[in-house]
């Protein structure tokens, strides 16, 4: 029988996931949107940045500087990831992209495999976040209400950046028309790197963040990534806003399906988005016609 | 003897069929015949024709179980390293072994299973078809046992199970092709059933967290089965999928179910994470926690969540304290890779072990001869005694290990984790022969 208290915990669960899932695909979608790559190594830059915040935490003992760390580590990573390869694929065929995209996350993964091993490994959460919150109706794990403040507040940040900043002005214009802003005198393929560091970045921040709650393993990324493209296909491929909206409604649709039979919980994820790209094929937020 | 067969309906005349048969067999190894006696069946001969025979090996070495295949696989290989050089540990178990197996030497292939049966089939029919493999191993998972064993009955060639807890390994599943060393589902209930019933009382709720594929089921059932001879009530059994990313909503689910014990079936990684974010939201603070079927590494990857917790288990590296062979194991492990050897390795080593032995004691590869000598029952030495394999569905009798973990106090080192508490011998534990409908299939 399904009491409400536990209908409202397992809302704040869903709420807990869709964040984090908002956010990782904000990265995947703003990549995307930009600079036309579907970047499979993705899930792959989400575990890594767990695994960076890991060593600087062992180092420093610090969750602030192990959060730093796995991010920016993870940006420097993208950076240096569009430099060296993805910059050669932007005019080669969609299949191209996936592909080395993909290999580049099987790589990540063996890499770091190679190095800590497949035991999992944990990075505590701040002492003060640390146990159960009694919200007066029911009790619900600190850290993961933490989690929400966290990523809302990463959100925001990404926000102001893609929506108040001229760098973010010229990535919208890039989005919608990359050749105009070109011919405008504006350096894409520098903003390209920026981007695709920023992108990264959101994914190597979602990673330590998330760390405390799903212990590491090298596979980390792998589930995580299918749940992110099935967002970004939701909220509409290359839409921020879209995102975050696929990634709550994500996350609000496995956390609710399981309440009643966990099985299904990936059943009726993929069928909303069946159901999303029936009646809008462009996704929720996306924009008609975009390529 | 001879009043027995005539009992059972056997004519003068085929009495005498038979006398002539053994007569005339027990000259065969003088005969020219003698290879038509042994017809070639699976990869026999071609697989030992020359001078080394091959073992196909696959083992999860990534996703959830890649933790302890890596452990499985280390076994493996040090079983075949001492096979090969006729290591001492190794006589203990086959005394006829000298340097190699019937004097060849064993080379093996290794592929990653990943947990998956389609994978872990494709790579023994590889290796089957390509290296005449005369023996492939394989598990972790029951799902990826239960597949093998259809392979090795259906190819002909012997299947030495690795780790699988299900009940349907040597149950419904099972084959005249398979064998399978350690304990399973229905062991596990039947030895942690009565200590949990004495440790928290009669008539307590328990929830469930189980991974969905036979192991869970078949393990799930037979914890229910056992707790309700004791009263015990089931609230809720959550069943996620293997290598779920997350439990939390599972977990809530518990968390509400007004349970007194959460008994965790999930393995690998999965009990590892379930368990770690059981304790984020709350329920081990309340509930008390069981895992009725572990693997040690499970203690170290919790960081102190097992402390006092029961747990079932097949070998835990201080039962060398009792079994002069598992210190003989321990200390030639460690020395190779480092740490204390742990279940997979155990399993690994052991059953490699046994089976140079019935080679051995069979006098030849060809499977329907080992397959019998292993049919046989006969006593044989382990880490944890002695143990027999049982004709009828080949699941090898052996004790199950109960351990308690340790406080942090209480340990005296760094991989000091479990108290054991009791070894409960085999025979009690298992099933009636073809309670879980196994019919093992032909020889040939």
């Amino acid at each position: 029988m399904i009491s409400w208290p536990n209908f409202v915990s397992q809302l704040f669960n869903g709420l807990a996931l869709g964040a984090l899932l908002a956010l990782i695909s904000s990265g995947l979608t703003i990549i995307y949107g930009t600079l036309g790559v579907l970047n499979l190594a993705h899930g792959a830059m989400f575990m890594i940045g767990g695994y960076a915040g890991f060593v600087a935490f062992q180092y420093t003992d610090s969750f602030i500087l192990a959060v730093l760390a796995g991010s920016l580590f993870v940006m420097l990573l993208g950076v240096v990831m569009e430099r060296t390869i993805i910059r050669h694929f932007y005019h080669r065929p969609h299949e191209d992209q996936l592909l080395v995209t993909f290999g580049l996350g099987i790589c990540f993964v063996e890499i770091i495999r190679l190095i800590f091993s497949s035991q999992s490994q944990l990075v505590p959460p701040p002492a003060m976040l640390q146990g159960i919150t009694n919200l007066g109706f029911m009790f619900y794990p600190t850290y993961r209400l933490a989690v929400v403040g966290i990523v809302a507040i990463a959100l925001g940040a990404l926000f102001i950046v893609l929506y108040r900043t001229r760098l973010g002005m010229i990535v919208r214009a890039g989005i919608e028309d990359s050749v105009m802003v070109d011919s405008l005198g504006i350096n894409v393929y520098r903003v390209f790197m920026v981007v695709f560091g920023i992108g990264a970045m959101a994914a190597g921040f979602a990673g330590i963040v998330n760390a405390p709650v799903v212990s590491l393993t090298p596979g980390i990324g792998d589930d995580i990534l299918v749940q992110t493209f099935v967002v970004v296909v939701i909220g509409g491929v290359g839409s921020f806003p879209g995102a975050i909206l696929g990634g709550l409604i994500a996350g609000e649709i496995i956390s609710v399906t399981s309440m009643f039979n966990p099985g299904y919980a990936y059943v009726m994820l993929f069928a909303a988005m069946a159901l999303v790209l029936v009646v809008r094929p462009h996704g929720l937020l996306g924009v008609q016609g975009r390529e | 003897m001879t009043d027995d067969l005539i009992r059972r309906g056997l004519s003068r005349r085929g009495l005498l069929q038979t006398t002539a048969g053994l007569i005339g067999g027990s000259m065969l190894p003088a005969m020219p015949a003698f290879a038509e006696d042994k017809p070639a069946i699976g990869t026999y001969p071609a697989g030992v024709s020359g001078s080394t025979a091959f073992i196909g090996i696959s083992v999860p070495r990534t996703g959830t179980y890649a933790v302890q295949g890596e452990d499985e696989l280390k076994g493996y290989q040090l079983a075949i390293e001492h096979i090969n050089e006729g290591h001492d540990l190794i006589k203990k178990i086959s005394p006829k072994t000298s340097k190699g197996v019937l004097g060849k030497e064993l080379k093996f292939g290794v592929a990653d299973s990943a947990a998956k049966p389609n994978e872990a089939v494709q790579a023994q029919q590889r290796f089957i078809s390509e290296n005449k493999a005369i023996m492939i191993t394989g598990g972790t998972s029951s799902a990826v046992a239960v597949a093998l064993n259809k392979l090795a009955q259906r190819e002909h060639v012997l299947f030495v199970c690795g780790i699988s807890g299900s009940n349907d390994t040597t149950g419904k599943d099972c084959v005249r092709y398979g064998f399978r060393q350690n304990f399973y589902g229905q062991t596990a209930a039947a030895a942690i059933g009565p200590v949990l019933v004495k440790q928290f009382g009669k008539n307590k709720k328990a929830a469930y967290l189980t991974p969905d594929y036979t192991y869970g089921h078949t393990v799930t059932k037979s914890m229910q089965d056992h707790l309700a001879t004791a009263g015990w009530t089931t609230t809720t059994d959550q069943v996620a999928p293997l290598g779920a990313p997350d439990y939390s909503s599972y977990l809530l689910n518990v968390a509400n179910s007004g349970a007194d014990v959460l008994i965790n079936v999930n393995w690998g990684h999965d009990a590892v994470l379930s368990t770690q974010q059981a304790k984020q939201f709350g329920i081990l603070d309340k509930m008390k926690l069981v895992v009725p079927y572990q693997v040690p590494f499970i203690a170290r990857e919790t960081n102190g969540l097992m402390q006092g917790v029961f747990a079932a288990t097949d070998y835990w590296w201080t039962l060398e304290d009792k079994f002069p062979l598992a210190k003989m194991f321990n200390e030639t492990f460690e020395k190779k890779y480092g740490y204390k050897p742990e279940w997979g390795a155990e399993n690994a080593y052991i059953s490699f072990a046994h089976w140079a032995r019935m080679c051995e004691e069979a006098g030849s590869f060809y499977p329907p001869d080992v397959i019998k000598t292993y049919e046989k029952g006969e006593t044989l030495p382990s880490f944890v005694g002695d143990v027999h394999y049982r004709a009828e569905d080949h699941q090898c009798v052996r004790p199950v290990v109960i351990v308690r973990g340790k406080m942090e106090k209480e340990m005296k080192g760094k991989d000091d984790y479990w108290e054991v508490i009791e070894i409960v011998p085999g025979e009690g534990l298992m099933q009636p022969p073809g309670a879980f409908g196994c019919h093992l299939g032909d020889y040939s």
